[in-house]
């Protein structure tokens, strides 16, 4: 089943429309960064965005927290709210079921393929805006002060903290990212599942997924809402980028891994008990 | 076309394949389907009949386990649905309320990915294995030549056929089919009508649902027929169709028949007597010895219509304004020429 589910994701328009504007959309930033030289002064524009004119290695993470508050949150909203919906809505829910594909194990290969995507998108994103950010800024290691600029190979890219990031351990501090953001999205993926069970409409289900990132988004800095904070799904999205420091601050992604790792049981296993227990009449 | 069904399927020979008992569903405070105690014997072409509403697709949706019933079993090839649904479900071949595809894929992709997604269909099924039953499961259905269109761009009929199809695939012994030919033209029903009866000669028990009292008529033998969720009559359709043990007698002087005949006339219309008797060749020779006229005589037999008029209410989608909800208004309807009730 699970084979059978990335067969039809990988066969859907809809995901190949999403990766290709999730990539698109940093593309389009790093077009007018470098064709007007007018990068957004740090503390200021989305992390990352001032230090890309002086090296295209660190464009990637420039480009994740372009696509993280809202891009990417809504495809996966779209992909995840259409999982189960989508198959009542076709009336295949039903010819799955009685093939048979066991209820749980059909969740599972939802997930899974959920997992997919959400992974592939943020790699894509990550691999197209490193050709792209080397492509208009360059490796780095360029002088800029003498006007003559001269391209030096694979350059150190600063981290946050001041200290440079040699190459090998830019990948894997992206790698890491990669992994993170994943798990991020993932528990949007699992929380748009569940939507998924509760109704036959997938647009239902997607608009229910944003809703719940709104919330938590707008709670975020609410003082009222302090005592949840650190649980909110969204709470510790941008904690990825104490991966560009030096060294690695890793309490804030530990935690909010673990964070994440809750909603996506809570939501898979109310998903499951949802499915579970209902009469499949679509 | 058919080989013979692999011996030793549950249900085969043993008990009915399908037994329920008290099955009842609610949907809120409609009661889709009340107290229903049905019993499908293995090897018969079992129609389940009733007018819309009547809770035909209920009944299977609960057999399929797709919907739990609210109270009340159900044992399906011989062990208990929905708890045994892993092992009870590959053996089952289902069409329920209509056909459904992956709109995006073509016929053959939707058949393949429904095979990969079954019981022990995963990565260890040989490719040519996979594509022999899809291509078995198209040939049956009068699919085999169908190109590349997705299934969006099928005509109802195809998507029909794709659907019964879906069923066929990996040779189920029991199949059971709500409404498989809707949407077909007469042709289709009769390709249809004859798979199924080739593969009940194979040995696959069918069991469908209609209101088309034609299509189970000619198809069908033994029916249940439901009326407001409850099974109000199972009965083989060669008691239905039985002689009612009475003959129309059509006679240019249906006076003197009356006379002669006497006690045993029924009915008189027109230029027809209708007579209780045994022996037509007799009551022929009784007549025209005395001199009445006969220009025809028939054996009276019901038609699956009339049974089913007579035994089941309007159907639960008609609303009329007057008399709170649903309409009796079809009793008039359900006269028909007998009289008696059919049920022993
Ligand atoms: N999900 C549901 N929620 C509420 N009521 C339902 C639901 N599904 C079916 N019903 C009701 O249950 C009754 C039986 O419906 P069902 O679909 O089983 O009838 P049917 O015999 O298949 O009719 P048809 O011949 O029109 O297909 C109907 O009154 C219907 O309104
Ligand atoms: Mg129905």
């Amino acid at each position: 089943m699970i084979g059978v589910e990335l067969a039809l994701m990988l066969r859907r328009r809809r995901v190949w429309m999403c990766w290709a504007l999730l990539c698109a959309l940093p593309a389009l930033v790093a077009v007018l960064v470098s064709a007007t030289g007018l990068a957004p002064p740090p503390g200021r524009g989305a992390a990352f965005l001032s230090a890309v004119t002086t090296n295209g290695q660190i464009f990637p993470a420039a480009a994740l927290a372009l696509v993280l508050p809202v891009f990417l949150p809504i495809t996966v909203a779209v992909v995840a709210g259409d999982t189960v919906a989508g198959e009542a809505s076709t009336g295949m829910l039903r010819y799955l079921l009685v093939r048979p594909v066991g209820r749980l194990r059909m969740l599972f290969a939802k997930l899974v393929s959920v997992a997919a995507f959400v992974l592939l998108a943020v790699a894509f994103v990550t691999v197209t805006s490193y050709v792209v950010g080397i492509a208009a800024f360059g490796f780095g290691g360029t002088t800029t002060s003498g006007g003559t600029a001269a391209v030096t190979g694979f350059g150190a890219v600063p981290s946050l903290s001041g200290p440079v990031i040699e190459p090998v351990d830019l990948l894997t501090r992206t790698l890491l990212t990669v992994g993170y953001l994943g798990l991020c999205m993932l528990t949007l993926g699992a929380i748009g599942i569940f939507f998924s069970t509760l109704t036959d409409s997938p647009l239902a289900a997607a608009l229910g997924v944003l809703a719940v990132v709104v919330t938590s988004a707008s709670l975020q800095p609410l003082e009222a809402a302090g005592a949840v904070e650190q649980f909110l799904p969204t709470a510790h999205w941008l904690a990825w980028i104490d991966l560009f420091r030096d060294p690695i601050l890793y309490t804030a992604v530990d935690r909010g891994a673990l964070v994440q790792l809750g909603w996506i049981l809570v939501a898979f296993g109310a998903a499951w008990a949802n499915l579970a227990t209902k009469d499949v009449t679509s | 076309m058919n080989a013979p069904r692999v011996p030793g399927d549950a249900g085969a020979d043993d008990g009915p394949v399908i037994r329920t008992e008290g099955l009842t569903k609610r949907f809120g405070r409609i009661v889709a389907v009340d107290g229903v105690d049905l019993q499908v014997p293995a090897g018969s072409r079992f129609g389940l009949l009733g007018p819309n509403g009547s809770g035909k697709t209920t009944m299977v949706r609960m057999l399929l386990g797709l919907v739990h019933a609210t109270s009340g079993t159900a044992q399906v090839l011989g062990e208990p649905m929905p708890r045994a649904a892993a092992s009870v479900l590959p053996r089952v071949g289902a069409l329920v309320e209509g056909p459904a595809a992956w709109p995006g894929l073509p016929g053959r992709s939707n058949l393949r990915m429904l095979d990969a997604a079954g019981t022990r269909g995963g990565l260890l099924v040989r490719p040519g294995a996979r594509r022999r039953r899809v291509e078995e499961a198209l040939e049956q259905v009068g699919l085999a030549g169908v190109d590349r269109r997705p299934v969006r761009a099928y005509s109802l009929g195809m998507r029909q056929r794709l659907g019964i199809a879906a069923a066929l695939l990996r040779r189920p012994p029991l199949l059971i089919l709500d409404e498989p030919t809707n949407g077909l033209d007469p042709r289709g029903i009769g390709e249809i009508r004859r798979l199924l009866v080739s593969l009940n000669a194979g040995g696959t028990t069918v069991v469908l649902s209609s209101h088309l009292l034609s299509e189970v008529e000619a198809l069908c033998t033994r029916i249940g027929l439901m009326d407001a969720g409850r099974l109000v009559l199972t009965e083989d359709m060669d008691v239905l169709r039985a002689p009612t043990g009475r003959v129309i007698v059509h006679t240019p002087d249906p006076d003197a028949a009356a006379r002669l005949l006497g006690g045993v006339v029924e009915e008189r219309a027109g230029t027809t007597v209708t007579v209780r008797a045994d022996d037509p060749a007799g009551l022929n020779a009784h007549l025209v010895s005395r001199g009445v006229a006969v220009t025809g005589l028939e054996v009276e037999r019901r038609t699956l219509e009339q049974v089913v008029l007579q035994r089941s209410g309007s159907g639960a989608d008609r609303f009329d304004p007057a008399r709170n909800g649903r309409s009796r208004a079809a009793d008039d309807d359900r006269s028909g020429p007998s009289t008696e009730r059919i049920v022993r």
